[in-house]
Parts: structure tokens; sequence; C-alpha cells
């Protein structure tokens, strides 16, 4: 008996000992987790610092002008090249993203299935800058037959209207690079949409095979319906992205600020691009921060509208993305 | 409306393990016709092979013959499809659409067949409503999704859905085995009803159930774990209960296994 | 009962339907290839990848067309759908072959044990020769940095956030890493930028460029951490506490090495993610053509920035150059995904 109160009281004390120690602990990976706050903060703190001065000091209004020089320097054009690129981007990725995973889960045989998943997910690991080196050697030159095509037959949309027809024999345009954007954001949203897609229950589709569906109508029936709102967050987390995307739009974009929708016409920038086209021989760096501020707010809206539409959506699909 | 489901030596698969072997059965009209039997005896996947819902799953496939009406299910030229719409089927798990209301999940196999007309829709979704003995509980709130209905709702709901499309038999996978006692009864009393339109079979662990709402019973059971179930016997429920012919039959009437 | 006793649009189709047999199909499409053919033959259309695109269409378009003709509207829809996501998947696929295999091709040309050994040092845009070492360095030591401070710094925050899931500020931490994983990363190395360089005047050197990498790191490290330490088995923990173990040796000595696998294969992919950064980089540690092994003083050239600023250069064999460094990157990214790969195939956890 003896013995037993011993090691009662001993593990009695180690417990205040372990206590001490559970105490340290959590209030360490408490600081790390303080930190996450403190971090995003000193982002948008910093960025404000340095970039406040140089909206002010702007002899034109930063959030009007189109150019950028020392002199004069404003957001309007990138911000729309920015906006413009990706939205074109999206338009092209949403569709062949949501399809690659309506093939890959509910066409594709189970094994092909596996396979297929990571082949498409290699599209994500390939870096941005080699997208970029890619798309300014290897897909320019290709795209003067397209942009030829997209001029003479839709050039009345406004969209590809062109003046040169196409005929520009290296044409770094706003739509070149919304078509490298749009295979870097094709992954992303391939990836969640079947993720979203997988998790449909079965009995659902069963369910609509059932009722005498073909294929494509049970998917329209079970599969899309409850995965809409996670395809609309994959779709914003893509946009989130394309609009941040600096290197690859920076080797493929012309370079010049202007505001048109003519998408086919050399020219066109966006905020990233034209950071790191200007960054080099920028003295002052507080205009470029700047712009870079502008981006983040933007990014961060989309971000958190995403995040919102997965917690509206419900817990099911808030584990897929 | 009601038609004769007839299988001649159906053996069902998938992939390489068998799960039913050389089934002959014939389903009369406007009859409940009962299969019984132990876990694993292929009476679930022989259900399903019926209106051709098996080969949903990957790699599962048929040998055999399935009559409807001497017109085999499974030949040549055949659509899965129209075949499913003309066989409904109701399933163990309650699986109304979770999006769509209540309205909308009764009308979802009608739009499916191309029907838009508003007045059309609102008959034949007020009319299997009404044959799934729902109507009265939920006609106050058609909107409203048909996930927010009782267990014992959303099962009758999915009949609704099924029975909208007017198929002409109707295949139940043990659709009482999620709900509640008095679900239960409700929807046995319901497939009393419709068995006067529809040619219904239904699977069930329930020995209770088979006696109370079938007018045939099919005995299937497995020799052991991986063997492909087998069909046993088939007869007049109230024989196979009170006198059958099989000797495994009545063993596991009594509960002497499975 | 007023309402009418069944509903009449309801057609009785019948279970037979006319349909075009596979044989069929494939005439259809191969008929289909063979017009493209002609087109490119007898138009001004060319190409690999518009002939790919342009058959594939064309088949599309027949055999719709034909269904519809033979099958019905519905089948013809089916068709179509079934198609337009094949389409969807040729056009994911022709991307990937077309950067992949023109990034071997391309690249083959100078990559070879001289190019991974030597620098650019003394070598002019017009001179052949020079090599990627200097950039390897730098990328190496970079994302070495980097992960010796997020792959800690995660850690803790994963642990958080599992560990005392319970108070708010936990579900908080948990959205602003969600939210951390959408920073594009310019903005990370404009962060660094204000704070490090301008803020603190301090230098540009590899170790800023390190910093930033770390920001980008870091969310993807805590999700990947979180959802492996979730993945232990609560009963692990609940033995541990039924032994009178503390909650801090529990997780230190059950939870962690349970979940060691997992975490490390998550910090590969981690790295594989951002060794390819070029924006934040070359935003902070500037670049150089000669090999600086210290990431703490003066500027530091990585792969990524390599490839940026040859990519434009006038001259072919800057391009070159380039792209044997992007052939480099590619290596690299690819045997840390297959050893994150093979790891997770040995993570009892994970193996679901």
């Amino acid at each position: 008996m003896a013995s037993i109160t011993t090691a009662d009281t001993a593990s009695l004390r180690s417990s205040s000992r372990s206590a001490r120690g559970d105490a340290v602990f959590r209030t360490l990976t408490f600081i790390a987790g303080a930190f996450v706050f403190v971090l995003l903060g000193a982002i948008a703190l910093f960025l404000v610092i340095k970039a406040m001065p140089a909206i002010k000091n702007d002899p034109t209004n930063f959030f009007t002008t189109t150019q950028w020089s020392s002199s004069a320097y404003g957001i309007a054009a990138t911000l729309f090249g920015t906006a413009l690129t990706a939205v074109l981007a999206l338009a092209i990725a949403v569709p062949v993203g949501v399809g690659v995973a309506l093939y890959i889960t509910q066409y594709a045989p189970r094994r092909i299935a596996t396979l297929l998943g990571y082949v498409t997910d290699m599209l994500a690991a390939v870096p941005s800058v080699v997208y970029g080196l890619w798309g300014l050697i290897f897909l320019l030159p290709r795209m003067v037959g397209i942009d030829h095509f997209l001029a003479k037959y839709f050039g009345w949309t406004g969209l590809f209207h062109d003046p040169a027809g196409g005929l520009n024999t290296f044409p770094k345009t706003i739509f070149s690079a919304s078509i490298v954007l749009s295979i870097m954001v094709l992954p992303i949203i391939a990836a969640i949409s079947r993720e979203v897609f997988r998790q449909v229950d079965p009995v659902q589709k069963e369910a609509a095979l059932a009722l005498g569906a073909t294929r494509w109508e049970m998917i329209r029936t079970a599969v899309l319906p409850p995965s809409r709102a996670g395809v609309i967050s994959a779709t914003m987390l893509g946009l989130g992205r394309a609009l941040g995307e600096t290197i690859a739009v920076a080797l493929v974009i012309g370079n010049v600020n202007r505001v048109s929708g003519h998408v086919l016409v050399p020219g066109g920038n966006t905020i990233a691009a034209n950071i790191a086209n200007t960054f080099g021989e920028a003295a002052d760096k507080g205009p470029l921060i700047a712009s870079g501020l502008v981006l983040f707010v933007l990014t961060l809206v989309v971000n958190l509208a995403a995040r919102y539409v997965i917690l509206r959506a419900g817990t099911e699909e808030r584990s897929a993305v | 409306m009601a038609k004769r489901i007839e299988t001649v030596d159906l053996s069902c698969y998938y992939g390489s393990m068998q799960a039913v072997e050389g089934v002959s059965l014939t389903v009369e009209p406007k009859s409940v016709t009962a299969f019984i039997g132990p876990s694993g005896c292929g009476k679930s996947t022989f259900l399903r092979a019926l209106n051709r819902m098996h080969e949903v799953i990957p790699n599962a496939r048929i040998e055999g013959t399935v009559l409807l009406d001497d017109e085999d299910i499974y030949g040549p030229g055949i659509e899965a499809a129209a075949v499913r719409r003309t066989i409904g089927m109701v399933f163990q798990k309650p699986n109304p659409f979770p999006t769509m209301s209540i309205y909308d999940n009764v009308a979802a196999g009608l739009k499916l067949n191309g029907i838009r007309k508003k007045s059309e829709l609102d008959g034949a979704v007020e009319r299997s409503l009404r044959g799934a003995n729902l109507w009265d509980e939920v006609k106050s709130r058609l909107n409203k999704p048909g996930m927010g209905l009782s267990g014992g709702q959303q099962q009758r709901l999915c009949i609704a859905r099924a029975i909208a499309v007017e198929p002409q038999v109707l295949l139940m996978d043990e659709p009482c085995s999620a709900l509640d006692p008095i679900s239960t009864l409700a929807i046995e009393d319901l497939i009393n009803e419709l068995k006067d339109r529809y040619t219904i079979v239904i699977v069930t662990h329930n020995m209770q159930q088979a006696a109370r709402v079938s007018d045939v019973t099919a005995f299937f059971t497995l020799k052991g774990p991986g063997e492909p179930g087998r069909l046993i016997e088939v007869d007049a429920t109230q024989k196979i209960f009170t006198n059958p012919s099989e000797k495994r039959t009545e063993d596991y009437i009594t509960g002497r296994f499975g | 009962m007023t309402i009418a006793d069944s509903t009449q649009s309801l057609r009785r189709q019948s279970l037979r339907q006319a349909s075009i047999p596979r044989a069929g199909v494939a005439v259809l499409i191969a008929g289909s290839i063979g017009l493209a053919f002609v087109l490119f033959a007898v138009t001004p259309l060319q190409g690999d990848a518009d002939f790919v695109v342009v058959a594939a269409l064309l088949s599309v378009v027949i055999l719709v067309a034909a269904s519809w003709t033979v099958e019905g509207r519905r089948r013809a829809i089916d068709r179509f759908a079934t198609s337009a996501t094949m389409l969807a998947l040729i056009l994911t696929l022709l991307p990937l072959g077309f950067v992949l295999g023109y990034v071997i091709k391309r690249g083959a040309k100078d990559f070879n044990i001289n190019f991974l050994t030597h620098s650019l040092a003394g070598i002019g845009p017009l001179d052949a020769g020079g090599g990627v070492y200097h950039a390897i360095i730098g990328t190496f030591e970079q994302v070495l940095i980097a992960s010796f401070i997020s792959v800690p710094l995660g850690l803790m925050v994963a642990i958080f956030i599992t560990e005392y899931s319970r108070s708010s500020l936990a579900t908080a931490v948990r959205f602003l890493v969600d939210v951390m994983t959408g920073i594009p990363s310019i903005v990370a190395g404009l962060f660094v930028l204000s704070f490090w360089i301008l803020a603190l005047n301090q230098p540009y050197t590899g170790f800023a460029a390190a910093m930033a990498l770390a920001i980008l790191e870091l969310p993807i490290i805590v999700r990947t951490s979180e959802e492996m330490i979730r993945l232990v088995p609560a009963a692990l923990r609940e033995a541990a506490y039924a032994l009178g173990v503390p909650k801090w040796k529990t997780i230190l000595r059950v939870v962690l090495p349970t979940a060691t696998t997992g975490i490390t294969t998550g910090v590969m992919l981690a790295m594989a993610r951002v060794i390819g950064e070029t924006a934040p980089v070359f935003l902070v540690a500037g670049n150089n053509f000669f090999i600086n092994n210290d990431p703490l003083h003066g500027q530091q050239a990585s792969l990524a920035t390599f490839i940026f600023i040859n990519a434009r250069a006038s001259s072919d064999l800057q391009v070159d150059r380039a792209w044997a460094a992007a052939l480099t990157l590619i290596l690299i990214v690819a045997v840390l995904y297959v050893s994150a790969r093979l790891l997770t195939r040995r993570n009892a956890l994970a193996r679901r």
C-alpha cells in the first residue's frame, strides 16, 4: 500500500509540472498563431506606409492616370489590363477545367481517372517563369494564325477587332497573355472541381439514372446543382491567381499602357507585369509598391469572396477546397 | 400499364466476381413480389439487374436474359435509359435531390422527358404526391427543399418521383431499412395501394414485411462467403411462410440461420 | 380527383431506339479526321495543334449531327456533352505536352554537366558556354532558408489550429491562413521590399528573397500539416493521455512522429511550389552573374530569375541558356514531386 501512495504523490507532482509544460507549449503555439495575424497586418501596413507618399506625390491622379513614368503614373490602364486578362483567362479556363473535371470524375474508368488526375495536376507544377518562356518563344509566333482567324471572322465583335488583321509577327497582346494565364489557372479550377464533383453522393446519381436520365442529364440533375458553390469558389480562386500572376504575363504582354478592349492589338499591361518590367529602372519604388497595394486589396477581396461562398455552402464542400 | 418481368438464367458479375448465379424467375403484373434472403445473397444485385442499374457500377455485367413482356431489355438496340424510365426504382436510403424543392424533385423525371408546360407539371406533381400519400403533408410547402422532410416523408417523396414518369414496374431496394416503424407502416400501406397499378418488386431484410406486403416471395441464399447467390424457391408468400418446399427456406424463415 | 389520370405528353416511347453503333461512331470520327486532312491540304490552315483542334471539333459536330438525326435530341445532347468533356481533356493535355516537350527539346541543347557546374562569370551575351551553377546555389540557399523559417513556424501554427481548435482565435487563424494562400507572390516580394529593404534599409540579398518565399510557403505548410495531424487517430492521443503523458509531450512524441511522413510530403510540395517563384526573388535578391555563396551579403541569382532575364535577351545563346535552365528547374521540381509521392505511398495515415 505504501508504494502505491508514493506512486500517487509522484504522479500528482509530475502532473503539476506537466501542467506548466502544457502552459508553455500552449503559449508558444499561441504566439505562432498570433504571428499569422501580425504577418498579414504587417504586409498591409508596410505596403500602405510605402505606397501613401507615392500616391500623394503623384502629380496626376493615381487612380485615373493611364501612363506610367517617373513624372506621372497611374494604375488606370494596368488595373484595366489586369482585370481583362484575368476575365478572359477564366472565360477559357472555367469551361475547360470543369469539363476535364467532369470527364475525370464522371466518364473515365477509375484507373485512367487517377492517372489523368495526376497528369492535369502536373500543369500546376510547372513554374510560372517556364510558362512565360514557353509563351514568349513557342506560343507567340503560333498565335499569329489564330489571331488572324479571329480578327477576320470575329473582328465585328469588337473584342477581336484588329486593324492589322492579326498580321503582327510577334503578337504581344492581352489575348496572348490571357491564353498563357488560362493554362496556368486551369489546373486549379480542374483540381477543385474534381474534388467537388467526387463528393457528390453516388445515390443521387443513381436516383437520376433510375429516372431514365442519360449520362449528361444525370450530371445536370444530380452532379452540377450540389457542386455550384464549389465551382464558383474554384473560379474565384483561379481569378485570384490570374490577377496576381506576374512573370508569365510580363514576358508575353505588350507593355503598352492603354485602356482598350481590342485584345488582339499589340500592347496592354497588367499591374504585376508592370512591376516586374519597370522595377529595374525605377529609382523610386514607391509608385510600384502603391500599385502592388491595389493588387493586394483586389486579390484579398476576391479570395475573401471565394471563402465566403464556400462557408455559406456548408461543410461538405468546404473540405474539398 | 403494369408489365410482367421474366428472367432466364440470369447471372450477375462484378468484374470477375460472380454475385448471382442462374436465376430464372417470373414476376406477374400488378402483384408484389418480395425478395428475401441473408446479406450478400445477391438479391439487391439481382434487383438492380432488372432495370439495368447494375451496369452503372464499373466492370459490372450480366449474363442471361431479362424480358419485359417478352422484350429483352438487354437486347440490341435497347436503350438503358428507356428501360430505367419504364422500370422505376426506389433506393435503400431516401435520396431526394438535395438542392431541389419538393416540387422540383417530383418534376425532375418529367422535365428530363421534355415536359415543360406548367399546367401539365402541376397536374403530374399533384397526382404523384397523392399517389405516394404525401400530398396532404406537403401541399402547402411544395417549394421547400425536399431534404427538409422527415426520413419517411423523403422516402415517399422518392416514390412520388419514381411514379411521376409513369413506369410500368417499380423496384424497391429495402425501402424501409432506414426508416422508423411508423414510417415503415406508411410505406407498406402505400405499396398495397400501388400494386393496383404497378408491378412491384421489393427487396427486404424484414421477413414480417415480406409476409405483410407481398403476394409472392422469392428466397435467395448463398452457400458460403464468396459464393454467388442463388434463387432457392419462389412461391406464393402464404406458402413460403407456412409450408416451404425447400428445407433451406424453412431454416431461414424459422430463424435457424441467416 | 379533379386532375387528369396521367400525363398526356409523356409519350410511351419504346425501349427500342435507333442508335449509332460503336463502329459507326468510329467511322464518323475517322471521316472527320479525313475531312480535316483535306481542309489542311486545300486551305491555308496549318499547324499540328490546330489540326488536332480542328479535327476534334469536326468530329464533335459531325457526330452530334448524325446522332440528332438518328438517335434524337436527348442522345445527341448526351453525345455532345461527352465529346465536349473529352475536348476539354484534349485542350488540357495539349498545352502540357507542348510545354514539357518543348522545354525538353530546347533545353537539351545546352543541358550538360558543364552547364550545371559553371556560372556566367566572364560570359558575355554573345559568348557560348557558361551555366547555371550560381543560380542553382542561389535557388537552393533561398528555398532552404525559407523552409527553415516557415517549417517550424508552420508546424506550430498547425498545432495551434488542430490542438487548440476550440478557441475562436484558432478559427480565425485558420481562415487567415486560407486567405494567405491567395496572396500573389509579387505582393510577398513587395512586402519584403517595403519592410526589409526600404524601411529597415537592408541590402538586396538571397536572404531577403528567402523571407518572401517563406511567406509563400507558410500557408501551404500549415494546411498540409494540419491535415496530417488531423489524420492521427484520436485513440493514439487518448492512449498517451491515459498513461498520464502531458499534452505537449503527447503532441511532440506521439502526434508529430506519427504525422512525420505526411508533413515531410507537405514540406516538399511547398518547396516545389516556391522553387520556381520568380517575381519576389527578382524584386529583393536582384541578380548576379557570378557565384555568390553568401545569402546574407550581395545580390544573388536563382534559376527562376536566370530564366526570366535570359528569356527576353536578344542573343539566341542567352535564350538557349534560358531553356536549359528551365529544363534544370523542371527536373528539380519533378524530383521533389516524385519524392513527395513516394513518401506518400509509405505514409500509412494518408493512404485511403
